[in-house]
C-alpha cells in the first residue's frame, strides 16, 4: 500500500527520480497558470463578457472578501499569496475526480513546503507593515517571559498545519484504498465524494489560518484606535 | 519471543490504542462545538456567516488533534522505524 505519491516514480536516473508528487505539482501549476493566461488575455469591462471571466471574477471577490473579514485591511495586497495558497490546494483535492491522479497535498514534502511559505510570509509581511523592530516586539508581548512561547507556537503552528493538510488528504486515499477492498462498488463512491467535501474545506482552512497569522502579525499599534473613531462617529 | 514477535505485536497494539484513545477527546470537543454553534444559529440566525466560519476553523483545529493520531498509527503499521530496522539487521531473510 502506498503511503504517498512520493513512492509513485515515474522515471529515474542515478539519484535524480521524477514522482507522482513532482509531476501532478507541475501539472496543476501549468493548469492554473496556461489557465488564467488564456482567460485574461482578452478582458471585457463591458457588460457581454464570457463565461471564464465571470468565474475567475467570482473567485477573485471571494477570496478578496474571505482576506477582508479576516481583519486584513487591504486585501489586494495579500491576494497573490493566500489566494494561490488557496487554489492550489483546492484544485488538487478537486483534481481527485480523474482517475489515476493522486492529489500531491498528500504528500508530506508538499504540505512541509506550503507550510515554510507560510513561516516565512508572515514575518515578511509583519515587518513590512511595522517596521523590523515592531514586529520583534511583538514576540516580547505580552511581557518578555513569553518570548520563548511566542518562538515556540510559531514553529509549532508551522509544523501543526502541514501534517494537518498532510493528514487530511492522506486520510481520504487510505480510507477509499481500504474500503476497495472491503465493500468494493457504493461505499467508495460516497467517500470520494465526502474526501472532495474534505479537501475543500482543508483548502479553506489553509489559506483562513495562515490570513489569521498574517494579520496578528501585521497588527501594530496603529491600528487599535480604530474602534474608538467608529463610536464617535 | 523474539525482538521481531515483540515489535510487531507492541505496534499494533499501540496503533489500535493511539487511534481509539485519540480520537475520544477531538469527538467530545467537536460534538460541544457544533451544539454550542447550533444553539448560537438559532438564537442569532443573522450572524450565521461568522458563526459558520468560526465553526469550520475551529472544528479544523480540533479535529487536527485525531488527524495527529491518525498519522501517528499510520507511521506504526507502515512506516514502522523499528521494525525496518530490525528487518535490515536480521540476517537472510
Amino acid at each position: 500500500m502506498r503511503l504517498s505519491p512520493d513512492e509513485m516514480i515515474f522515471w529515474q536516473q542515478g539519484f535524480l527520480k521524477l514522482n507522482g508528487t513532482i509531476v501532478f505539482t507541475w501539472g496543476l501549476m501549468f493548469v492554473l497558470a496556461v489557465g488564467s493566461k488564456l482567460i485574461t488575455r482578452n478582458l471585457s469591462t463591458e457588460l457581454k463578457r464570457s463565461r471564464w471571466q465571470n468565474l475567475l471574477e467570482i473567485v477573485v471577490t471571494g477570496i478578496e472578501k474571505q482576506i477582508e473579514d479576516v481583519g486584513l485591511r487591504h486585501p489586494k495586497k495579500y491576494i497573490g499569496f493566500l489566494g494561490t495558497l488557496f487554489l492550489f490546494v483546492a484544485l488538487a483535492s478537486l483534481c481527485t475526480v480523474i482517475p489515476g491522479y493522486e492529489p500531491p497535498t498528500g504528500s508530506l514534502s508538499t504540505t512541509a513546503a506550503l507550510a515554510l511559505c507560510v513561516l516565512v510570509a508572515v514575518p515578511f509581511f509583519g515587518i513590512e507593515e511595522q517596521g523590523l523592530g515592531g514586529y520583534l516586539k511583538s514576540y516580547a508581548e505580552p511581557t518578555i517571559i513569553m518570548l520563548p512561547f511566542n518562538i515556540i507556537s510559531e514553529l509549532s503552528r508551522t509544523l501543526a498545519l502541514a501534517v494537518r493538510l498532510f493528514g487530511n488528504m492522506m486520510s481520504g486515499t487510505m480510507i477509499l484504498a481500504i474500503l476497495l477492498t472491503i465493500t468494493p462498488f457504493i461505499f467508495p463512491i460516497a467517500m470520494s465524494a465526502l474526501g472532495l467535501l474534505t479537501g475543500m474545506v482543508q483548502a479553506y482552512i489553509f489559506s483562513i489560518l495562515a490570513a489569521v497569522y498574517i494579520a496578528a502579525a501585521t497588527r501594530g499599534r496603529k491600528a487599535r484606535p480604530e474602534p474608538m473613531q467608529d463610536i464617535q462617529a | 519471543m523474539d525482538n521481531m514477535t515483540l515489535i510487531a505485536i507492541a505496534s499494533i497494539i499501540t496503533a489500535g490504542l493511539t487511534i481509539a484513545l485519540g480520537s475520544i477527546g477531538p469527538a467530545l470537543g467537536e460534538g460541544r462545538a457544533v451544539a454550542t454553534a447550533l444553539s448560537s444559529l438559532a438564537q442569532q440566525p443573522d450572524a450565521a456567516t461568522t458563526i459558520t466560519r468560526t465553526l469550520f476553523v475551529g472544528l479544523a483545529m480540533i479535529e487536527s488533534i485525531a488527524i495527529y493520531c491518525f498519522v501517528v498509527s499510520m507511521i506504526l503499521i507502515f512506516a514502522n522505524p523499528f521494525w525496518n530496522h530490525v528487518i535490515a539487521q536480521a540476517p537472510g531473510k
